[in-house]
């Protein structure tokens, strides 16, 4: 579904990205883990064109979208959830949702039943600005917002930050169950142990390099990506 | 209370004020300073709202609004002048270029057009600047342009640095009421559409907003032509209040008094903007003026009061606001109907829990 090869991302001279490549199969959970700094947000960043890459080709569904304009990409039915949250804080839940579905102009009921079944607790909340939900709550917004877009790809940065480890549980949960419906999923996580255990496939990206891939099972085991990432 | 129902009583409000302020009118003498302040006050709660569109709600801050309203009540004295009078209007620019007029609402509405296409071609180079440098470029912007528009060399547009003049005005308060009423409705339409949410959007985070795929650059654009529409329009009536139009009377502190209104009545409040608008113009044309006059009791002379120490008080009192008050009289809230009716539900609703 998603083909990104020999991706380069520069900046200000500074290569951050330095040319890698990986593949996302329609349906899939793929996440990329890797330590701090190693350039995972920035590789996101740049497939929806905030970053516009110094080379390389990013594919969406056979069609090349690199360096495409963002409100294109979005249209086109991939969504961000950027790093640290970023809700809209002085817009309501329910604006904050609207949001999200800016690219599209048809009739929005459905699917904001649907994130409000997903996320019961911000239908709860609807009227609440943004910016005075809890910290979990903040991330079930960011979530839900971007899945108004109707996406077919949802990328992920670093859901479950900062979150307690129930609220990583249920986001990760959620995860599944927005994959299980049919949404195409990239994850990106500190959390590399509920990463992997959640992924069909795994990357590592070290400093800007994929170094190894293989199934979330395969990687768990693995004793460089256990020394390295699980702390093991 | 539903939607409907609010909408409707606000709107009956609105026309009860409306019939009151006829009422005052035929009451007062016409030169009253009341009706003077309600006249202007209309005016400054259009271009302060307009200016509240950009700066409260898309949170760019700009600086252009005097120079927006100078293209504004130019572009309305250009086109309004009536064609027998052009050859006195231009008397040393041989009658002028312009040889036809329009009606007054086109006239304005031609005066908010041209403010926008300004707007339009300033935005394109200035609105990847990041904030400060927009305030920056703006300001620079309305100085420049008063200079331009008083040159010698366009006097056959501008009258050069001669007074426009003849162009119709109004009379009644309920020309600058209504068309006020109508462009702020306008405005508030805007900001309750979804092009409205992606300007609020804009101002709390702009990678967010982006990463939603709202276009940043389009929207900035569009909100930054809408409000100079808007402005331009207030330049217009404004031209038509004061009855004659010269460049040189658009400087920069009249868009620090707007600004001073839209932080008194609150950023991000439509509302807070059009009540700080008539409280500022009561206040520094009328409620403060005793302060400039010398007064005795008895044989005492109070001291201080003298010409000039209107200004100082005002100033004072305007700092107050802005420290004790910091988020302004409305903060972002609105003043509502619906909003009355709730907190008088809650207070009865607690009276009762009380008892
Ligand atoms: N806007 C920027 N300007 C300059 N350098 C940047 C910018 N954004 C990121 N970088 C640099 O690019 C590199 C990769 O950053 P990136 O945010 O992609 O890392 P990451 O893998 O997401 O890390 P983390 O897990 O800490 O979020 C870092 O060295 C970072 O300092
Ligand atoms: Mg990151």
């Amino acid at each position: 579904m998603l083909k990104v090869t020999d991706l380069k991302v520069n900046y200000g001279g500074i290569e951050a990205v330095k040319g890698i490549s990986f593949e996302v199969p329609e349906k899939s959970i793929v996440t990329l883990i890797g330590a701090n700094g190693a350039g995972k947000s920035t590789t996101l960043r740049s497939i929806v064109s905030l970053e516009k890459p110094a080379s390389g080709k990013i594919e969406f569904l056979g069609q090349d979208i690199t360096g495409k304009d963002t409100d294109y990409i979005v249209s086109q039915g991939i969504t961000l959830v950027p790093e640290g949250r970023k809700i809209f804080p002085d817009l309501t839940v329910l604006e904050n949702l609207k949001i999200g579905a800016y690219m599209r102009k048809d009739n929005l009921t459905d699917d904001l039943n649907w994130v409000y079944d997903l996320f019961p607790r911000l239908k709860e909340r609807h009227w609440q600005p943004g910016g005075t939900l809890s910290g979990g709550e903040q991330q079930m917004l960011a979530v839900a917002r971007a899945l108004m877009s109707r996406p077919k790809l949802i990328m992920m940065d670093e859901p479950s930050l900062g979150l307690a480890p129930l609220i990583v549980k249920g986001i990760f949960e959620i995860i599944r169950e927005i994959n299980r419906q049919g949404v195409t999923i990239l994850l990106i996580e500190q959390n590399a142990n509920m990463a992997l255990r959640t992924a069909d496939i795994g990357y590592v990206i070290e400093t800007g390099r994929i170094t190894m891939t293989g199934t979330g099972q395969e990687l768990l085991v693995n004793e460089r990506v256990r020394q390295a990432y699980l702390g093991k | 209370m539903s939607k409907k129902t609010n909408m409707i009583i606000s709107a009956l409000l609105l026309l009860a004020l409306f019939g009151a302020v006829l009422g005052l009118e035929q009451m007062l003498p016409p030169t009253h300073i009341a009706l003077t302040v309600l006249k202007k006050g209309c005016i400054y709660a259009l271009v302060a709202v307009s200016m509240n569109l950009l700066n409260g709600f898309t949170g760019l801050f700009s600086l252009g609004q005097a120079g927006f309203m100078l293209i504004g009540a130019y572009t309305y004295g250009i086109l309004t002048i009536p064609v027998a009078d052009r050859a006195s209007v231009y008397q040393y620019f041989d009658g002028g270029i312009v040889q036809f007029s329009v009606p007054v609402i086109v006239g304005l509405i031609a005066a908010g057009a041209a403010a926008a296409v300004f707007a339009w071609l300033i935005g394109l180079p200035v609105l990847r600047l990041k904030s400060d440098y927009l305030a920056i470029a703006t300001l620079g912007f309305a100085e420049i342009i008063r200079a331009f528009f008083q040159w010698d060399k366009l006097g056959r547009l501008t009258n050069g640095s001669n007074l426009l003049r003849k162009f119709p005005t109004f009379n009644s308060i309920a020309f600058p009421f209504i068309v006020t009423v109508i462009c702020i409705g306008i405005m508030v339409l805007i900001i309750n559409s979804s092009y409205g949410r992606a300007f609020r959007a804009i101002r709390d985070d702009e990678i967010a907003a982006e990463a939603m795929g709202i276009n940043l650059a389009k929207h900035k654009r569009m909100a930054f032509c809408i409000s100079s529409f808007f402005a331009g329009v207030g330049g217009g009536l404004l031209a038509m209040y004061q009855t004659s139009i010269q460049a040189a009377t658009f400087r920069s502190s009249m868009t620090y008094e707007i600004l001073l209104i839209v932080v008194i009545g609150g950023i991000g409040s439509v509302t807070g903007s059009c009540i700080a608008a008539f409280l500022f113009i009561a206040s520094s044309e009328w409620w403060l003026r005793f302060l400039d006059t010398e007064m005795y009791i008895g044989s005492f002379k109070v001291p201080l009061l003298r010409t000039g120490f209107r200004k100082v008080v005002f100033s004072i009192i305007v700092m107050a606001v802005v420290l004790f008050a910091r988020r302004g009289i409305m903060g972002n809230r609105e003043f509502s109907v619906s909003g009355i009716y709730d907190f008088f539900k809650k207070k009865f609703g607690r009276k009762e829990a009380a008892k």
